[in-house]
C-alpha cells in the first residue's frame, strides 16, 4: 500500500452546492455540484502548507469515472457510488434527492468512494482517475478518449442473461452465490432496519405527550405539583433524544449500504468472469470444429453431417483446386484460431489471478470494516440504554421527592 | 324500630357457606383453629345499633350521638395508623376456582392477623369472593356515607373481551381487592365496622346477614332518589367546590395518562413485532460468512433479549400501572359521590333552617345532626385528601422503580 494516492493526498469533497444549467437536451435542470479538495501531503511535513487545489463535480461525472473503471479493470472489485436515490427510507426521512440531509450524506459518501480508489493498489494509479481530481476542464474528452465505451461489454448490461459454461470455475460460482445471497440479507436487513427505526420513533414521541399531561395536572396539584412538572420536563427531553439518536443510526446505514453496493461490484467481476470463460469455451470449440472441417476436406471422409457435404453429393463433387483453397483458408484459420485460444487462456489465468487476489484484499477489508460498524452500532445502542436510564432516573427523582 | 344484630353464632367445622366448596384444602385451612368466636364481641353496641337502622330513609350520621367522641377517638386514632401501633391486619391471596351447578366463581383467601381482645383467636382464614367485597362496600358506603370507602375493582367484564378466569385478570383484581382492604383497615373509623369485621371471621350468618342487607338496600332506593334527584344549595362551601373542580380535573388527566401508557404500550408492541423480524435477519448473514458469522449471531442474539425485556416492560405496565390509574379514577368517583351527598346534606339542612324560619318551630335536632354531618365530612375529606397524595406518592415511586427496572433490563442485554 505504498504507493497508495492516499497516502500522499489528502481528498475531501468539502461542499456541495446547488446549481442550475441546460443540459444536454437544452432543458433547465437542477442539480448538486461538490467541491472536491486535494492537497499534497508530503510537504506538509516540511512545514509548509501546500495549496489547496479544488475542482467541482456532480454525481454524473462521478457514475462516468466508475464505468471507467469498472470497464478498464474487470478483475477488479470496484468501491461503489452511494446510492442515485434515496431508498430505504422511514417516514421521517425524506426521498427528495434534494434534502439538505440526503445530499449531505451522499458527499460523505462520495468523500468516502474518492478514498477507497485512492486507497486501492491499482486503481490509485490510473491517470483518468488523477485527472479526475485535479483536472477540471476537458476531463470528459479524455475520458471518452479512451474509449473505453468500446470495451464495455454489452453482454453484461443484461444482468440476469446466462452464459452456459460447460467448465465453471466452482469458486467463482460460488463467489457470485455468496454475492447473491449478500445482496438480498443486507437489502432485506435494511429494509426491516428503517421499519424498526420508525416505530422506536413513534414510542419515544408518544411519550413527550405525558410532558404535555403531568404539566397540566402539575397545576391543580399542589404537594405534586414540582414533582410533576419535571418529570414532565424529562419526558419531553426523552421524546426529543430520539432524533439524535436515529440520525446516528443513519450513518450506521449507510456503511451497510455501502456493502450492499459492493456486493453488486463482486457479482460485476464473477460476471466477467464467466463471460471469459464463455468466449474461450466457444473460441475452442470453433477451433475443434474448423479442425475437424479441415480433416474431412483433407482426408475426403464425411464424418459429420453438413450440409455443403450433402449438397456437393448431390450436385457434384468439387474440384481438388477448389478443396486445396478451403484447406488453405481453414489452416490459416486454424493457426489463427490457436493463437487466439492461447493468448485467450493466458487472459484467464492473469485474470483469475488478478481477480482473487483483488477479491481476497476485498474480503479482508470487508470483514474489517463490517465489524467495525457493528461495534459502532452496539456502541451506539448501549449509548441509547444510558441516555435512557438517565431520564427515567431523573424522572424517578422528581417523582420521589413529590 | 332498629334491629338488633344477631350474635355472631359459633360456626362448626363447615359453615352453610364454605359446605359447597369441593376443595378440601380450603376447609381444612378454616378447620384449623377452633372457629368459635365468642357470641359478643366487645363492639360499642351502639354503633352496630345505628350500622342497620335506618329512619325514614334519610341517611344518617351512625354515630351522631357519639360524634364529639368519635371525633376524640379519631384524634387518638390518628396515631395508632403507624403500622407498628396497627392491630389488624389483612391479606388477599390464593385465588380458587369453584365450579358448582349454578355457576362458576374465584374466591379468594381472605387472611386476618389481629391483636385486639374483641376477637378469640389471633388469626383468622376465610374464603370470600367478589360479591362478598362488593356487599363489604355496599354496607361500609351505608353505614359511613359520609367517609370516602376506597373503590373496588370494576364488577362487570365484557364477557367476550376478557377472560374472567385468566391468570392476570384474577390477579390483577386480587391485588385490586388486597389494596380495597389494607385501605379500609388502615382508615382510623372503617377499620372497626361491624361490617369487616363480619367479612373477615368466619361467620354461617353472612348470608343472612347479607339477606338482611339486601332488604335495607331497598329501603335506600329512596335514598337513592335523593341523591339523583334535584336538590338546590345556597351556596357551596368554596372548600368543597374546590375539591370538586380539583376531581374533575384530576379524572380527566388521569383518564389522558391512561389513554397514553396505552398508545405507548402499543407502539411498543408493534416495535416488537418489527425487532422480532430484525434479529434473525442478522442470524441469516451469519450463516453467510465466515470471520463474521459470530459477531453477527451475536448481534442476533442481543436484539432477541431485547424483544423479551421489552415484553416484560410491557406486561408489567399492562399489570401494574394500568389498574392504579383506572383504581384512582374510581376512587375520584366516588370522592365526588360524596361530595353530592354532602351537598345534599347542606341542601337539606338549608331547607330544614327555610322551614324552622318559617314555621317558627322549635326542631333543633335534624339541622344539628344535618351540621354535625357536615363538619364530620370537611374532617375526613381533608383527613383521606392528605391520605391519597401520600399514597400517590407511593404509587408513582413504584411505578417509576418498575419502568427504570426496565430500561436497567434493556442495557443488560445490550453488549458487544
Amino acid at each position: 500500500m505504498e504507493d497508495c494516492l492516499a497516502k500522499k493526498m489528502e481528498i475531501t469533497v468539502s461542499e456541495a452546492e446547488k446549481r442550475t444549467g441546460r443540459n444536454a437536451m437544452n432543458i433547465q435542470e437542477t442539480y448538486t455540484a461538490y467541491l472536491i479538495e486535494t492537497r499534497a501531503v508530503e510537504s506538509q511535513s516540511e512545514g509548509q502548507c501546500a495549496p489547496v487545489e479544488s475542482l467541482w463535480r456532480r454525481y454524473s461525472e462521478f457514475e462516468l469515472l466508475r464505468n471507467y473503471l469498472s470497464v478498464t479493470y474487470p478483475h477488479i472489485v470496484v468501491p461503489p457510488l452511494p446510492e442515485k436515490r434515496a431508498d430505504f427510507v422511514w417516514h421521517k426521512l425524506s426521498a427528495d434527492n434534494m434534502d439538505p440531509d440526503f445530499v449531505e450524506r451522499r458527499r460523505i459518501g462520495l468523500e468516502n468512494f474518492l478514498l477507497r480508489v485512492a486507497s486501492h493498489p491499482v486503481l490509485c494509479q490510473d491517470r483518468i482517475f488523477y485527472a479526475f481530481l485535479m483536472q477540471e476542464a476537458g476531463w470528459k474528452e479524455m475520458v471518452n478518449e479512451t474509449g473505453f465505451q468500446l470495451k464495455a461489454d454489452s453482454r453484461l448490461k443484461a444482468l440476469n442473461a446466462t452464459f452456459r459454461v460447460k467448465n465453471p470455475d466452482k469458486r467463482f460460482t460460488e463467489l457470485k452465490h455468496y454475492s447473491d445471497e449478500l445482496q438480498s440479507v443486507i437489502s432485506h436487513l435494511l429494509r426491516v432496519r428503517a421499519r424498526v427505526a420508525d416505530r422506536l420513533y413513534g414510542v419515544y414521541k408518544v411519550h413527550g405527550n405525558y410532558g404535555r399531561v403531568f404539566s397540566e395536572w402539575s397545576a391543580i396539584e399542589k404537594e405534586m405539583g414540582d414533582g410533576l412538572q419535571s418529570a414532565g420536563h424529562h419526558m419531553d427531553v426523552y421524546a426529543a433524544s430520539i432524533d439524535d439518536i436515529l440520525e446516528e443510526e443513519e450513518h450506521y446505514a449507510d456503511q451497510l449500504k455501502e456493502y450492499l453496493f459492493y456486493a453488486e461490484a463482486l457479482r460485476a467481476v464473477c460476471r466477467k468472469h464467466e463471460l471469459m470463460q464463455y468466449d474461450l469455451e466457444m473460441a475452442a470449440q470453433d477451433l475443434t470444429s474448423k479442425k475437424q472441417q479441415c480433416e474431412e476436406l483433407a482426408t475426403g471422409t464425411v464424418r459429420t453431417f453438413s450440409l455443403k457435404g450433402m449438397t456437393s453429393k448431390l450436385f457434384g463433387q468439387e474440384t481438388p483446386e477448389q478443396r486445396e483453397a478451403k484447406i488453405k483458408v481453414l489452416e490459416e484459420q486454424i493457426q489463427e484460431g490457436e493463437e487466439q485460444l492461447k493468448s485467450k487462456n493466458l487472459e484467464g489465468r492473469d485474470f483469475v489471478k488478478s481477480a482473487w487476489a483483488d477479491i481476497e484484499r476485498f474480503k479482508e477489508q470487508k470483514n474489517h470494516d463490517l465489524k467495525e460498524a457493528l461495534i459502532s452500532y452496539a456502541v451506539m445502542q448501549i449509548s441509547m440504554c444510558k441516555k435512557g436510564i438517565q431520564v427515567w432516573t431523573n424522572a424517578k427523582e422528581c417523582f420521589s421527592k413529590m | 324500630a332498629a334491629s338488633a344484630p344477631k350474635p355472631l353464632p359459633s360456626s362448626g367445622p363447615k359453615s352453610l357457606r364454605e359446605m359447597p366448596h369441593p376443595l378440601a384444602t380450603s376447609s381444612s385451612e378454616e378447620m384449623g383453629p377452633a372457629l368459635t368466636p365468642s357470641p359478643d364481641l366487645l363492639l360499642p353496641r351502639s354503633i352496630a345499633d345505628k350500622d342497620l337502622s335506618l329512619p325514614n330513609g334519610t341517611p344518617v350520621d351512625t354515630s351522631s350521638p357519639a360524634s364529639s367522641s368519635s371525633l376524640l377517638n379519631r384524634l387518638q386514632l390518628d396515631d395508632d395508623l403507624d403500622v407498628e401501633t396497627r392491630d389488624l391486619f389483612v391479606t388477599v391471596d390464593d385465588p380458587k376456582k369453584h365450579v358448582c351447578t349454578m355457576e362458576t366463581y374465584i374466591t379468594y383467601r381472605v387472611t386476618t392477623k389481629t391483636t385486639r381482645a374483641e376477637f378469640d383467636l389471633p388469626e383468622y382464614s376465610v374464603r370470600r369472593r367478589y360479591q362478598d367485597f362488593d356487599w363489604l362496600r355496599n354496607k361500609l358506603e351505608e353505614s359511613q356515607p359520609t367517609h370516602l370507602i376506597p373503590p373496588l375493582p370494576e364488577k362487570f367484564v365484557v364477557k367476550g373481551v376478557v377472560d374472567r378466569f385468566s391468570e392476570e385478570f384474577v390477579e390483577t383484581r386480587r391485588k385490586a381487592l388486597d389494596k380495597f382492604l389494607k385501605r379500609i383497615t388502615d382508615h382510623p373509623v372503617l377499620n372497626f365496622q361491624m361490617q369487616l369485621l363480619t367479612f373477615v371471621i368466619p361467620s354461617e350468618d353472612l348470608n343472612a346477614y347479607k339477606k338482611q342487607g339486601m332488604a335495607l338496600l331497598s329501603k335506600m332506593g329512596e335514598s337513592v332518589k335523593y341523591v339523583t334527584g334535584g336538590y338546590k344549595l345556597r351556596s357551596r362551601p368554596l372548600e368543597f367546590a374546590a375539591i370538586g373542580d380539583y376531581l374533575d380535573t384530576f379524572s380527566l388527566k388521569l383518564g389522558t395518562i391512561d389513554r397514553i401508557a396505552q398508545r405507548i404500550i402499543k407502539e411498543q408492541l408493534e416495535y416488537l413485532v418489527e425487532l422480532r423480524e430484525y434479529g434473525p435477519v442478522y442470524s441469516t448473514w451469519g450463516g453467510l460468512e465466515v470471520e463474521l458469522s459470530e459477531p453477527l449471531e451475536g448481534v442476533s442474539a442481543c436484539i432477541g433479549n431485547c424483544c423479551t425485556a421489552l415484553e416484560e416492560l410491557s406486561e408489567d405496565m399492562t399489570e401494574d400501572f394500568l389498574p392504579v390509574l383506572r383504581e384512582y379514577i374510581l376512587y375520584a368517583e366516588s370522592m365526588k359521590n360524596v361530595l353530592k351527598k354532602r351537598d345534599q346534606v347542606q341542601a337539606e339542612y338549608e331547607a330544614k333552617l327555610e322551614a324552622v324560619a318559617l314555621k317558627r318551630e322549635d326542631r333543633p335536632k335534624v339541622p344539628t345532626d344535618v351540621e354535625k354531618c357536615q363538619d364530620r365530612v370537611e374532617c375526613f375529606n381533608a383527613d383521606l385528601k392528605a391520605d391519597m397524595e401520600r399514597w400517590q406518592n407511593n404509587k408513582r415511586q413504584d411505578f417509576r422503580q418498575l419502568l427504570m427496572g426496565m430500561a436497567d433490563k434493556n442495557i443488560q442485554y445490550y453488549e458487544k
